[in-house]
């Protein structure tokens, strides 16, 4: 019922003339609430949604968050929060959080057609067991698999890198990062030879000049975007640059707004590079002493199934890492035909923009950084583009200095802090070593207290691979985490879904929510989130942040990290590991995988007594010792000394997070320079110790077109993202009544003239069908998204339009992230 | 009894509750999940465009911090390098004309906390942090409970419901 504002005046009087005469009253009617019933306990948390990693405090009253705001100690967002963040405290009340585990079941049984019931978490474990022992005796550790995610916490990270990797003897484990971050990382990896920024978030109060590659920082880093607004609109002759294939709000703060034809970013940085050789602007000094010349090779296909014609067709497909050594001068001849008109040509940028943008890199006096992130990681030549772009920030030698920098942006809280930094992906392992390195191996072994020939050197099957290793038959038991997979991979209806209804396989969902991952596995296993657990993350800039539990998870909700390591108490080691490897190590023998990964010496060091005192840590008073510090300091000791460290665990408790390595006790704010990185010792300068020899690569890279582009028969390019409202796949923010409100649904944005040509209007249904789907979505032409005639944009958060039946599962080769942002489409009027 | 029934019959409308098929009963263990065949694999209509909330009454916050709802329409609204369309009414040079609430006097503050004579750079775009909302039912009801209602000292507030 809503009160007129002359009833409420009315009854407001009515209780004030009530005290005045002195009319007791009961509490809730007084207005003014005094004294320690008005105290609420605030603790900091990093944010639960995206890369940037805000802190933010949170405020408790009995047993619940009942508010959350900007920390106003944090380095990251000083009192900011977006829209998302402010609405923080509602996440975890959705009315249909999963509180008990719920099994397809006909007649008391498991049955893969049955009906979801509820069940015991004993009863949950029981099956797990079943399953994975009998796909394991069957086909061996190839045929399980997990599939985790870049928000998992640090220790969750963690724990499952160590039960599949060590426990289960299977690389079959993957983040969702890889999605999002993998071109990022493999990109890192070819040129500096180590992953993750070399600068950080306080370059952008000290750049002159902003360029977005394909980034909409406004919608995706809003807090980030505040400190560039800052920057720009207070710093005299900053300049904005922006790059997409359509137009977005981060184009409201640009100078030069560029939108240019899909996959021609390749073209346009190569022009850059071209530009600053032709106009002499080289830092030839910088590029003598730190860089190295390389050719990679071209025509290496689009990650597609083998069989696929365009992977017969690349001559390179198998050899897509590989590079040859060039000069100086033969680097300057590849990059001599990227010409303006070349780039103009392929892009349909104005010339005018490209020089302008061309020369805020070339000038020497200009600093500029460089932002991206899904635009030019999710693209079949995602690792090109982040090499070239690092290309141009070597020849001019504008890296590792205050405002002088290219930045990789992460898309989610910990792809840096558990995806890449535990190392949860396919291939690697912490600290930026890999599973087909016999000394990695080995060396994580040791740490661990394996036996030598414990973790298998072959890379297990990556996000795209275990999908269509699912649907093949060959990797059947299967357990997600933490992600919504059925709604954020490529090409779902095809590619992913027949893979979890596949009578073979057994699939495993744990989620906070009844997603429609979760609807389509065969047991749902109810998750703690956030603040309900002890847990940590890393954001884009290197910073680790870890938060204390603040309230209890509702019913019978448990973390991703308990549900782990209890399930490892399911496995003898004899069970899993054959015994020639057993032998090595004898006293392991009738163990469980608890035992031999958790209960360790190492792990279970701490004991409950160095918990927090005023907080709850639900999974250390079960386990019986303190397991997220004993995690945190066993994963520590990989990186220390290593150019990883991380300071000691109780003290990210009263820190807002530190920037790794954390040497002597101070954090790095720019790597590879002398004076603020304390691994490049003095006299040298600058040092890329990622390499061996110290230099970083520049590599020469042609553009090639996309994996599909379109034709008569489907004549729009499609594009996917997100919209500032919505985190990832909604499964949280649509949750929230008020962000539901504010974008509740996804739409098709389209130019104008495209829906006046295709006679419909704005608000009309109609259908967006590529060669696998097809979904229904209302046209919007008038939206914050103007995108030019033939592209259209479809967010992906809506689980009401599973935008991804329509999407194309090809990667870029070499990190085998898929390409979200391009793929041909038609649109159809849905006839009234 | 009755959010059994209601639910029930959210179950048979399909959409949206395809995907959370929820049956919040108290008492009961958790949601019942739809185990019946997936969305993916139905041809899901489009939901109908909502109407925007425009009727300029302020709505509950759910705690001191949240940021206002925009209660009016904004569409069309420039912001950018030229001009900012919502600091001509809720700047505070202009409230006396237009009536409208004057920014937050935290909008007024660097990064470092000191005031400044305008609003500060780093609160330009407002639609970051302020957002307009529409009809939109809820997929699901949030049990979240504002501070009052958790102390017990008043009924639950519906926040912006």
């Amino acid at each position: 019922m809503l009160l007129s504002r002359r009833d409420y005046l009315k009854a407001q009087a009515a209780a004030a003339a009530a005290a005045a005469a002195g009319v007791s009253l009961p509490a809730s009617a007084t207005n003014l609430l005094t004294g320690e019933g008005a105290k609420l306990n605030w603790s900091k948390a990093p944010c639960r949604f995206c890369g940037t990693g805000c802190s933010v405090m949170v405020g408790v009253k009995d047993g619940a968050v009942v508010a959350t705001h900007g920390d106003v100690k944090s380095e990251v967002n000083r009192g900011l929060n977006c829209v998302k963040g402010y609405f923080l405290s509602k996440i975890m009340y959705g009315e249909d959080r999963l509180t008990t585990p719920l099994l397809r079941m006909t007649n008391g049984t498991f049955d893969k057609e049955g009906e979801f019931t509820p069940i015991t978490w004993d009863q949950a474990f029981d099956i797990m067991a079943e399953k994975w022992k009998e796909a394991l005796k069957k086909k061996g550790p190839t045929s399980v698999g997990m599939f985790g995610s870049g928000q998992w916490t640090i220790y969750e990270g963690y724990a499952a890198s160590k039960f599949m990797k060590a426990g289960l003897r299977s690389n079959n484990l993957d983040p969702n990062a890889r999605h999002c971050m993998a071109s990022a990382v493999m990109g890192f990896m070819r040129t500096f030879g180590m992953d993750e920024p070399m600068g950080c978030y306080d370059d952008m109060e000290n750049a002159d000049a902003f360029v977005l590659w394909g980034s909409n920082m406004a919608e995706m880093h809003p807090i980030l975007w505040t400190r560039i607004t800052d920057r720009r609109l207070s710093h005299p002759g900053c300049k904005v640059a922006v790059l997409s294939t359509f137009e977005h709000r981060s184009f409201d703060l640009a100078d030069i707004g560029m939108v240019f034809t899909p996959g021609s970013d390749l073209a346009i940085l190569n022009y850059i590079a071209n530009h600053i050789i032709q106009s002499g602007k080289v830092d030839k000094e910088f590029v003598a002493k730190h860089c190295t010349f390389k050719r990679g090779r071209d025509d290496i296909g689009y990650g597609l199934r083998p069989e696929h014609p365009l992977e017969k067709k690349a001559k390179n497909a198998d050899k897509a890492t590989e590079s040859d050594p060039i000069s100086f001068e033969e680097f300057a001849a590849f990059v001599a035909p990227y010409t303006l008109d070349k780039a103009h040509e392929l892009s349909g940028v104005p010339k005018n923009r490209l020089e302008a943008l061309a020369a805020l890199y070339a000038d020497p006096t200009v600093k500029v950084m460089s932002l991206w992130t899904m635009g030019f990681n999710q693209h079949v030549r995602g690792v090109w583009a982040n090499n070239l772009v690092y290309n141009i920030h070597l020849l001019t030698g504008k890296i590792s200095q205050p405002g002088n920098g290219p930045f990789s942006l992460t898309g989610q809280p910990s792809a840096c802090g558990t995806a890449r930094e535990v190392g949860t992906f396919s291939h690697r392992l912490p600290a930026d070593m890999v599973v087909t390195n016999p000394e990695h191996r080995r060396h994580a072994e040791e740490i661990w207290k394996l036996p030598p020939g414990t973790i298998p050197e072959k890379p297990g099957f990556h996000a795209v691979l275990q999908d269509r290793m699912l649907k093949d038959g060959k990797l059947n038991a299967y357990w997600v985490q933490c992600t919504n997979n059925m709604q954020t991979a490529p090409n779902t209806a095809k590619e992913t879904f027949p893979g979890y209804r596949n009578p073979e396989n057994f699939i495993v969902v744990s989620d906070p929510y009844p997603t429609v991952t979760a609807l389509a596995a065969d047991l749902i296993l109810p998750t703690a989130m956030w603040v309900e657990k002890e847990g940590g993350y890393g954001n884009a800039e290197r910073r680790t942040q870890l938060w204390r539990q603040l309230v209890n998870a509702p019913g019978g909700a448990r973390s991703d990290l308990w549900q782990i390591v209890e399930f490892s108490k399911r496995f003898k080691v004899e069970e899993v590991w054959p015994d020639e490897l057993l032998a090595k190590k004898p006293e392991l023998r009738g163990k469980t995988l608890y035992e031999v990964l958790y209960r360790n010496g190492q792990v279970d060091r701490f004991p409950l007594s160095d918990c927090a005192p005023d907080y709850e840590n639900f999974e250390a008073k079960q386990f019986g010792f303190y397991l997220q510090k004993g995690l945190f300091e066993e994963y520590a000791t990989f990186g220390r000394g290593h150019g990883h460290d991380l300071a000691d665990f109780d003290r990210y408790h009263s820190e807002r997070g530190l920037r790794w390595p954390v040497v002597n006790g101070q954090e790095t704010k720019w790597r590879y320079r002398e004076g603020t990185d304390p691994y490049v010792k003095p006299g040298e300068g600058v040092r890329f110790y990622g390499n061996k020899d110290g230099r970083a690569n520049i590599f020469a890279l042609p553009y090639e077109p996309p994996a599909e582009a379109p034709d008569a028969e489907y004549p729009f390019w499609l594009s996917t993202g997100r919209v500032i409202e919505h985190w990832h796949s909604g499964s949280m923010t649509l949750r929230v009544p008020e962000l539901r409100k504010a974008v509740p649904n996804a739409v098709v944005f389209m130019h104008p003239d495209d829906a006046k040509n295709l006679n419909v209007r704005r608000g009309q249904e109609v259908r967006v069908t590529s060669r696998r789907g097809e979904v229904r979505v209302r046209v919007e032409t008038r939206g914050r998204n103007k995108p030019p005639r033939g592209l259209v944009f479809v967010p992906f958060f809506d689980h009401t339009v599973l935008i991804n039946k329509v999407t194309l599962d090809a990667t870029d080769p070499i990190s085998k992230q898929t390409d979200f942002k391009k793929c041909a489409v038609k649109i159809t009027p849905v006839s009234a | 009894m009755k959010r059994i029934l209601f639910a029930a019959l959210v179950l048979a409308a399909a959409v949206p509750a395809l995907v959370t098929g929820v049956v919040a009963a108290d008492g009961q263990p958790g949601p019942r999940v739809s185990s019946g065949p997936h969305p993916i694999t139905l041809d899901v209509p489009a939901e109908v465009t909502n109407r925007e909330i425009v009727d300029d009454v302020k709505r509950v916050r759910n705690y001191a911090d949240q940021p206002p709802l925009i209660p009016h329409a904004i569409r069309d609204y420039q912001i950018d390098l030229n001009i900012n369309k919502c600091l001509t009414c809720h700047d505070r040079r202009n409230t006396e004309g237009s009536q409208a609430p004057m920014v937050s006097v935290t909008h007024f503050q660097d990064r470092d906390g000191q005031t400044l004579g305008t609003v500060s750079p780093r609160r330009y775009f407002c639609t970051q942090c302020h957002v307009p909302q529409t009809d939109a039912k809820p997929i699901v009801g949030n049990r979240f409970r504002d501070f009052d209602a958790v102390l017990g000292a008043g009924p639950a507030k519906e926040g912006a419901k």
